[in-house]
């Protein structure tokens, strides 16, 4: 990776001007809903709150994989650990995620073979290294990691590696906006469109949710810049009160988006409806196994079936995934729940909106050690 | 709910998770006033003397590593623990436990990096113990290093003697130990130049110490596992003041700050084996830069930050005591947090 690539996008000078520009528009309260977890990471990350004029308010949305995977999920993932022979291969965020009676790096104390891999293909090499083992991948996330892990069970077919499989929790991201727009209590000026999952759907996948709802949309990349200047576009958007679907991220998104990752996905995957923590369940925005790969299914290899366990009483997770809280506003958020002890999946992945507040914007009480 | 029943490796990260584990389990249970203070060593008041105590376990996988090996690393952390007391250490100990069938010509190995890494610090190995448990019992070798140091009259340093108004010195690049054993993992597929930065730093305390007047260094820290963000933060509170940095000042490899990027990590929390953080009183600040900067590990050296001045009685989350703040790299400010568990485990 070339970093003066990146300090081009982190350029103070430029970002400057943007704010500039941000706030000497005509002031209009405006309620911009970032949708992607590593937005809300970057903001904060940042500091562009306090930047932004005081009426830009920007909502996290449901866009970190890790606080949208389900009770219900999380609760097969740890009943896979517990089957013999099985190595658990897990993203990091996963490992500390509460389930309803206990969570991965738990199962890990307990001696259970957990391991963290930074891609399904490291999951896939372990598989490969330990014949006499079974690796079981727990696949969390949209559009982005979706294909990938297509491709390493189509490597594993072509290479008849039988001892690996996977729990799909994987989500689309089209559906979950409209499931947004559709409700009344949630009240958005605007999309911050994620870079990732549009490298892969390009601008026409959210074509259809945008000529239906009419919200200004810009996909945006990750650096400051990148944000700032979607921020900007959105603003002027409405303040013309024209809606657009706009691409602010031309380096990496194109209008297509990935073709070829599309045809994997879709070869491997079919859309099923699916079970968003603390949102509830979105008509086919789930990614589910095809019947004729159902022998990499680990719930059916296993014949695990997980009953739904009702979320926490008092997370406002819900609320918060869908704009319609700030975490401050949570009465668990820096008291019931921390990212040491946390309640919700919010606090707990590194992307979640939650974490962001307490980690970046203090925990609204003094600290103790 | 799943945690504190067991021990998970989040207890072992040198973040909040093992913060609170020391805190309320460990220190009331030996508590005594020595150990309250919660400093790097133990300071020990000797018929006028005053000693220096501290000990380390090191566990790093791998066990060899770019830029070193478990070996030099467990000299070195104990030096620097002890150098961070502002003692000049003297004589450390050596226990090494064992796997079964480790291989020998390994063993020298390490055996022969320890050797140097003490006469490179000027300490003498004095005392040590062996270990040998079954095959799968531990993974290779674990080593103990503890040690002693004298401390010269009049240096007192601890993490909580932070003034407002002092300037925060590292004394080189931030993160280059973490970023290097994580790249010589198997399977990452990453392979950069990165070394570890594992070194000792008792002679260029020594230097700082003895130039500067008295009274004008007043804290001293390795920022080791839990890396810089966690080092601030233990200072903050325990000085009970807040601590602003500018990410723009704060020196960082190109080859480390992309392979964070990549990795998703934050490199304010990944451990350093080689550097050290001055919090230095603001008169004294400029010289102390330049005397780091003259020692052969400290030429990266910067001012990154200070302490904040106190403010009135409605402090904002900003400003705070007990807090860290960075000005970011576009001007905005965010909070430096602790590192809560794990980011990489089995780095030192």
């Amino acid at each position: 990776m070339s970093m003066k690539h990146l300090h081009e996008y982190r350029d103070a000078e430029i970002a400057k001007k943007l704010i500039n520009a941000i706030h000497s528009l005509k002031p209009r309260p405006m309620r911009f809903m970032e949708v992607c977890g590593t937005h809300t990471m970057s903001i904060f990350r940042h500091g562009i709150p306090a930047l932004l004029p005081p009426w830009i308010e920007l909502l996290s949305g449901p866009g970190c994989p890790v606080c949208v995977t389900a009770l219900k999920d999380i609760d097969t993932f740890v009943s896979l650990s517990r089957e013999k022979d099985v190595i658990s291969a897990t993203f990091g965020d996963l490992m500390r995620v509460p389930g309803s009676e206990s969570s991965l790096g738990a199962q890990k104390a307990e001696g259970r073979d957990v391991r963290v891999v930074y891609s399904v293909f490291d999951a896939l090499v372990t598989a490969r290294e330990n014949p006499d083992r079974a690796v079981v991948f727990n696949a969390v996330g949209f559009e982005t990691t979706a294909p990938t892990i297509a491709s390493a069970l189509l490597t594993a077919e072509e290479e008849g590696i039988s001892n690996f499989s996977i729990h799909s929790a994987h989500k689309m991201t089209p559906p979950a906006l409209a499931a947004l727009l559709d409700s009344p209590l949630v009240n958005i000026d605007g999309f911050l469109l994620p870079g990732h999952v549009s490298v892969i759907t390009g601008t026409d996948g959210y074509r259809a949710v945008f000529d239906r709802y009419r919200v200004p949309s810009v996909i945006a990349g990750f650096e400051p810049v990148d944000i700032l200047r979607a921020i900007y576009m959105l603003a002027l958007q409405n303040l013309s009160g024209e809606p657009k679907l706009e691409n602010a991220y031309e380096r990496a998104v194109s209008p297509r988006g990935n073709p070829k990752a599309r045809e994997i996905m879709t070869r491997i995957f079919a859309p099923a409806d699916a079970m968003w923590r603390g949102i509830g369940t979105i008509p086919a925005s789930g990614m589910v196994l095809k019947q004729e790969y159902d022998r990499f299914d680990a719930c059916k290899r296993y014949g695990i079936r997980v009953e739904e366990t009702p979320e926490p009483s008092g997370c406002a997770c819900g609320d918060i995934l869908m704009g319609i809280k700030k975490p401050v506003q949570c009465p668990m958020f820096g008291k019931g729940c921390t990212p040491v002890h946390p309640a919700g999946p919010c606090m707990v992945s590194g992307e979640g909106a939650c974490a962001a507040y307490y980690r970046y914007m203090g925990d609204g009480e003094s600290k103790k050690l | 709910m799943t945690s504190d029943t067991k021990v998970l490796l989040d207890h072992g990260s040198g973040g909040k998770i093992a913060h609170s584990m020391i805190s309320e389990m460990i220190v009331p249970l030996f508590d005594n006033p020595f150990l309250s203070k919660q400093d790097d060593g133990a300071l020990i008041d000797f018929k006028g003397t005053r000693i220096a105590f501290s000990t380390d376990s090191y566990v790093v996988d791998p066990i060899f590593f770019p830029g070193g090996n478990i070996g030099d690393l467990a000299v070195n952390g104990t030096v620097n623990d002890l150098a961070m007391c502002g003692a000049h250490p003297l004589y450390i100990s050596s226990a090494l436990i064992l796997e079964e069938g480790f291989p020998m010509d390994d063993l020298e190995k390490i055996l022969e990096t320890m050797s140097c890494a003490a006469k490179r610090a000027g300490v003498f190995i004095v005392t040590g113990d062996t270990k040998v448990v079954p095959r799968g019992k531990a993974d290779k070798i674990f080593i103990n290093t503890s040690g002693i140091g004298m401390v010269p009259r009049g240096v007192k340093l601890s993490g909580s003697n932070a003034l407002p108004g002092d300037k925060i010195i590292l004394s080189g690049t931030m993160a280059d130990h973490g970023i290097a054993v994580l790249t010589a993992r198997e399977g990452l597929g990453i392979s950069l130049d990165i070394m570890s930065d594992s070194v000792p730093l008792n002679k260029m305390v020594k230097s700082l110490l003895g130039t500067l007047p008295r009274d004008s260094v007043h804290v001293l820290r390795d920022p080791t596992r839990g890396g810089i963000g966690t080092t601030l933060n233990e200072i903050a509170s325990q000085s009970g003041v807040t601590i602003r940095i500018k990410e723009n000042d704060i020196p960082m490899r190109d080859s480390v700050k992309s392979t964070c990027e990549l990795l998703g990590f934050d490199p304010l929390y990944i451990a350093n084996e080689g550097k050290m953080v001055a919090v230095v009183a603001p008169e004294a600040a400029h010289e102390a830069l330049a005397i780091i900067r003259r020692e052969e590990y400290g030429k990266d050296a910067a001012i990154i930050g200070e302490v904040a001045e106190r403010v009135g009685a409605e402090p904002s989350a900003f400003s705070r005591p007990g807090y860290v703040v960075m000005e970011t790299i576009i001007g905005g400010s965010r909070i430096v947090d602790m590192l809560t568990g794990e980011q990489l485990p089995r780095i030192c």
